[in-house]
Order: structure tokens, then sequence, then C-alpha cells
């Protein structure tokens, strides 16, 4: 996975809160084995509302979505970050994340920017009056700016999540380090703890 | 401070605890289902990776597997749907090839992951227990602590048994009183949001307490610590007492003799301790709560049977504008009584109320009396073996006699991936957890309700407590 340092370009905003991920990838599109071919499937029921953020004129080539808070809630279904993805967005801004969705988008690469409920609302105010604003998401200095509109908003994110997405590191091979440790702590677990019988598919 | 549930089980957990880093936290139990883990099985293979604990990695399927006509195991059951077949054999190829037990269809065993879990005995106080689905908050009732990941993260549990993460805060939401006759753990999981909002839980592992809560049995406990997710929560949790013992002694996966005494030790010392203090608290009183409906888009939107549908313009600014919104996707009136609600589906089933304890409930609305003319129910049990039970009950024979659908084990209409799914327009009553826009089907209106109220609502035709019908 390539490391990301910060993201330029056009915003859709998406003035809601508790965006849940079933809007974000509806089921049906859950049946895919693969990463990749969820763009169709974004927002699949609200797309068929012509004025939806996402149908307006050059939302096509837009890399940063801005919503309200918690976005991402609901199902744990990675594919929600996959389908913002494979649509073209590089950076979520938003004044809050739900959990699972959080972690989802650091591991697959997505950056997210939490800012503070009323940055979001300058933000929006900035992309109402120019929805073609370039906006830069610096991961790096955990900065979201709107140069036209001399808007400069810290983000929260926190150090580990940063270093992830600046590095774009291999988490198992991250952890694969901590072998002697994972070891160790295998050999003291309790011994009433369960354990099914290796290799006895089907079996009790 | 210290001295709670939640800190007991994750500092027993912490494998390291890199400095500036989130703690590798060791993974006792991995659930694995067939939507959520192909890409993850994927991701191994092409870095040449194995499973580390296959022991410690149990799969099934449930998500979108038919719920009609499978009976016995087999080797190749014909699913139609090639995208769906295609997910199930490639969970057979990855469990075969890892060495994974895997129940498939046809097994006794097999279920919704959340249900056959505890079921098993393979939930038990005291463990870490992860899935690539948003509700293992379920698998909290015995005292675990049990939170829905990614794929990306179900690869790293596959490959290292453990997780990073970092340590969520500790709320503790306390309901105390005796609940009403016609209410249930679902309507105590329904107010408990209502209160806290679907934000509420966000960043936070709860721990549910208090009388009403130690009064549930473990099918009830279950129901509460399914739904702490709806309320943004990572997990929930309930201290385990004889209650979870009571279930889990002679489970299949349950310890024995002398280890069955030393985990007795160890999981009466999990308790949060007395004085013990939480970063949130929130309260509710169980004797004030009538049978819960939500009205709206979210799992928040809820009022008693008792109630109309709101008045947006009576809310708070911030929560206005979703009711409106979730009105208009509702087709719903403000000041609507509930009870004048017609539906056209009733959904019994789901990880949250597909258990023993919610078909009885059900069956005891429905015995000897029938589906309303204009309704489609049906009844999905939450795993082979709760299908197995109620049929020995003879509960399948009431339901059957009133008119509705009997299944087999899967997730359903709890989220439509199976064809099971309501069309455009169609509104429905159902016990699963989520009623976000579509949830069931593209187009489809979900309310959110009790087993029994949803029996009740079958026979009447609207929504109804089981007591209008005496
Ligand atoms: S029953 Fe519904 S909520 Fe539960 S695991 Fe299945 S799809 Fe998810």
């Amino acid at each position: 996975m390539a490391g990301v340092q910060r993201i330029s370009g056009r915003a859709v905003a998406l003035e809601r809160n508790d965006v849940d991920t079933d809007q974000i990838i509806p089921a049906a599109w859950l049946k895919r084995v693969e990463r990749t071919g969820f763009a169709t499937g974004l927002f699949e029921a609200w797309r068929k509302d012509p004025d939806f953020a996402l149908n307006r004129p050059g939302a096509e080539t837009a890399k940063i979505l801005v919503a309200g808070a918690n976005f991402g809630c609901g199902s744990s279904r990675e594919h929600a970050v996959w389908a913002l993805q494979d649509f073209g967005f590089r950076a979520v801004v938003a004044s809050g994340f739900a959990d699972i969705f959080r972690n989802n988008s650091i591991s697959a690469g997505l950056a997210l920017a939490q800012v503070t409920p009323d940055a979001a609302t300058r933000l929006f105010s900035a992309l109402a009056v120019d929805p073609a604003a370039e906006v830069t998401v610096d991961v790096a200095a955990r900065v979201v700016t709107i140069a036209p509109a001399g808007l400069s908003e810290p983000f929260e994110l926190s150090d580990f999540a940063q270093w992830r997405l600046l590095e774009g590191l291999d988490d198992v091979a991250l952890t694969l380090q901590y072998e002697a440790e994972i070891a160790g702590y295998e050999a003291g677990r309790g011994s009433w703890l369960p354990a099914l019988a290796p290799g006895a598919a089907d079996g009790t | 401070m210290t001295g709670r549930l939640f800190d007991k089980v994750w500092d027993r957990h912490v494998v390291a605890s890199p400095q500036d880093q989130p703690a590798l936290l060791y993974i006792d139990m991995h659930l694995v289902h067939e939507v959520t883990s192909p890409q993850a099985f994927e991701g191994l293979e092409l870095s040449g990776r194995k499973v580390r604990r296959p022991d410690l990695t149990v799969a099934t399927m449930d998500h979108d597997v038919p719920t009609t006509g499978f009976g016995t195991a087999t080797d190749d059951w014909p699913i139609d749907d090639p995208l769906a077949a295609q997910q199930v054999s490639r969970l057979r190829r990855n469990c075969a090839e890892h060495g994974i037990t895997l129940y498939p269809l046809g097994s006794i065993e097999q279920g919704i992951v959340h249900v056959i879990g505890p079921q098993l005995g393979l939930t038990q106080p005291g463990m870490t227990i992860v899935c690539g689905d948003s509700h293992t908050s379920t698998h909290g009732a015995f005292g675990a602590l049990a939170f829905g990941i990614g794929t990306t993260e179900v690869e790293h549990v596959l490959a290292t048994q453990t997780l990073r993460e970092a340590k969520p805060a500790a709320m503790a939401v306390t309901v105390d009183g005796e609940l009403p006759a016609s209410c249930t753990a679902k309507d105590i999981a329904l107010g408990i949001i209502r209160a806290l909002g679907v934000r509420g839980g966000v960043g936070s592992v709860i721990e549910y307490r208090g009388s009403a809560i130690r009064a549930l049995s473990m099918d009830g406990r279950m129901t509460v610590c399914n739904m702490s997710i709806e309320g943004g929560a990572r997990a929930g949790m309930i201290a385990p007492d004889d209650t979870t013992f009571g279930y889990l002694e002679g489970r299949t996966h349950s310890p024995r003799g002398a280890l069955w005494e030393r985990a007795l030790d160890d999981w009466r010392s999990l308790a949060t301790a007395e004085g013990a203090t939480f970063d949130h608290e929130i309260h509710i009183d169980a004797s004030a709560l009538r049978p819960a409906v939500t009205w709206g888009t979210n799992p928040a939107q809820s009022v008693s049977i008792d109630d109309v549908i709101p008045d947006p313009g009576a809310l708070a600014p911030a929560a206005r504008q979703a009711a409106q919104r979730a009105l208009a996707y509702m087709n719903l009136e403000p000041g609507t009584a509930i009870r004048d609600i017609v539906v056209d589906t009733v959904f019994i089933g789901s990880c949250t109320n597909g258990r023993l304890e919610d078909l009885r409930a059900a069956a005891e609305v429905v015995r000897g009396r029938t589906v309303h003319p204009g309704v489609r129910a049906l009844v999905v049990p939450g795993s082979a073996r709760v299908k197995a039970q109620a049929e020995a009950e003879g509960l399948d024979k009431h339901f059957t006699d009133a008119g509705f659908e009997w299944r087999s084990a899967g997730c359903s209409m709890c989220l439509g991936m199976n064809g099971d799914i309501l069309l455009p327009g169609q509104r429905s009553a159902s016990t699963s957890n989520r009623n976000f826009e579509g949830r069931q089907g593209p187009g489809g209106r979900t309310h959110l309700v009790s087993p029994a109220v949803a029996a009740a609502t079958a026979v009447a035709g609207h929504f109804t407590a089981p007591e209008d019908l005496r």
C-alpha cells in the first residue's frame, strides 16, 4: 500500500450526520469476493436522486468527501471504504467517524480528517459558495485547507494512524515483529479456554 | 478507574504495548463468515502467510444463504444466486485449506455467527472475541470483550491472532427497576439507544448493570449487548453471574471437571468492583418502559407503542432535519398513532431476536390465532439448533398453523442479502436491529420491535401489543 502525504482536489459536500454504511454500500454489493468494483454501488440508493451531491457536475473527479457527524456508522463492512476509494475518494473530512469505519479506513489507506463541528460548518459554507474550490487534506500537518476561502482547519488523527497512512504500512508485518511476545503470551493462556480440533472441518 | 470488568478483560489480553502505539491484544476466538472473509484469505495467500491459530477460528455461513430448502449436510448445497454460491464455496475452500472448522448449510451447528458461538460454549467470560461483523458485541453478554472488525483486520487476526486497538473509554449503562410484563430485552435495548442516541457510545465500551439487567436470561442479555453498536459503542459487556454459568455448564466447548472449577474461580473474579467509576454513565428506569417501536431510519428514533409519530418541529434543531428526512422516507405523518400504522411484512429472526426465548415469546402470542390476510410473516430461527429445539417444543406448529413461513437458519431479511427482501414501499415490523434506509431491501421501510410485538402485529395487521389481543 502506498503512503499518503497530502491529498488535493475537488471535494463533495455531503451535509448529513450519521451516514450509515448501508447507504455507503448496500448489502447486495457485499457478495463480491474482490476488493474492487464497488464504485457503481457507492451511495446507490441516494444517487437515484438527481440532486444528490455525488450527481452534481464535477463530483466524478472529486478526491475528498466532506460529511457531518458519525460518518460510517452501522456495519463493519470494509466494502464501504473500498467503494469510496473505487469512486476516487482519497480522504473523508467529517466532524466524527464511527469506530469500525475509522479502523477500516486507516487499514485501507483512506485518509480521515476529524474536524470540529464548527469547522465542518465553515467547510460546508465555503463549498456551497465555490463547489469547485480546491481542498487539501494534509496528513503530515494534520490540517485541511481551502485556500481561496482562507480556511485552514486543524484535524484530529492519532499519531499511530498518521504514521500508518504516511508510510503505507503492512500491519501484519508490523505485528509479526512481536512474534516472540505473541508466542510467550500463548504459552500462558488459561487452560480452560475453548479451542476447536484443528482440521476437523464440520466437526465439533 | 480500575477494578472494572472491561479493564480486567482488556489487561489480561495485552500482548505488548509499544510506546505511542495502540496495544497489541490477543484474540481468544475469531468467528468467520462468508461475506467479510474472502478478501482477507486472499490477502493472506498473496503474502504467503498462514492462519496462525485455526483452532481458535470457527466459521459458518449465514449472511447470504437461502433459508428455504436445506435440511441435511451436503457439500454442494444448490444456491440459486451465483454470487452467493461463489462466496459460500470460497469459504468452504478457505476453511479446508487452512484447517478451520466450518459449520456449513445442513449442519446442526450452522446458524448466525452470533447465535452459534454462545450455543456451542465457544463464548465464555473474560475472553476476547472478534468477527467481521458489527454485532459481535452480542458475545459481551457473557462478560467477554467482543467487537466487530473489518476485513483487513480479519486478515490481521488470521495471520497473528492479535489486533492493534487503542483502548476505548468505559461507559456504564445502569438499568434498574422491574421490567413490565409487556416488555422484553428488546425494549430495554431500544430504550437505551433512545436515551443514548446513535452517537452516544462512540469510542466506548458499555457495561450494562443494574437489577433489570441481572434479571434477564442469557438470551435477553445477548439482545441488549447485540444492539450496543446501534448506540455507536464498540462493545457491550455484562458481568458474568450464576445465570451465565448456568447457561454455559455442559455446552460442547465449556470446560469440564476440574477445569470447570478453575474457570468458575476466574470468571467470578471478573465483576466490576463496588464503587468503580466510569468515563460516562447513564441510568434507565426499566419500570417506566413500554413496548418500543421505531418510526425513523436509525435505531434511536423510537417511541412506545402507545405514542404517536413525533413532530419534527418539536425536536431539537439538530434532530429536526434528520427526523424530517426519516419521516419522508418512511412515508409517515406526525401525529399518527403507532397502532394505526399498517404493515405488510413481519420478520421474526436475526442475531438480535432469533434465539429460542424469542421464538417462544412470539409463538405464545400467535398460538391459536391467524396471521392477518394482508401480512406476509416469516420466522427465521437464528441457528439450525434453535430451529430443532423450537420444533421439539412444537413452536413451529403454532407458527405454521397461524400462517407464518417457518424457515431454516440465517440472517435472511435482517439485511436482505439472500433474496428475502422488502420490495420498494413495503413496510415491516422486524425483530432485527437496523432500520436504516433500504436495510431490508431497497425502498423498504423497517420498524424495529420485540418478538412479542412482531407476533401480535402479524395477527392484527397493524402495530399491536400482545395485551391488546386479549
Ligand atoms: S442477523 Fe443481521 S445483524 Fe445479525 S449478523 Fe446477520 S445480518 Fe448482521
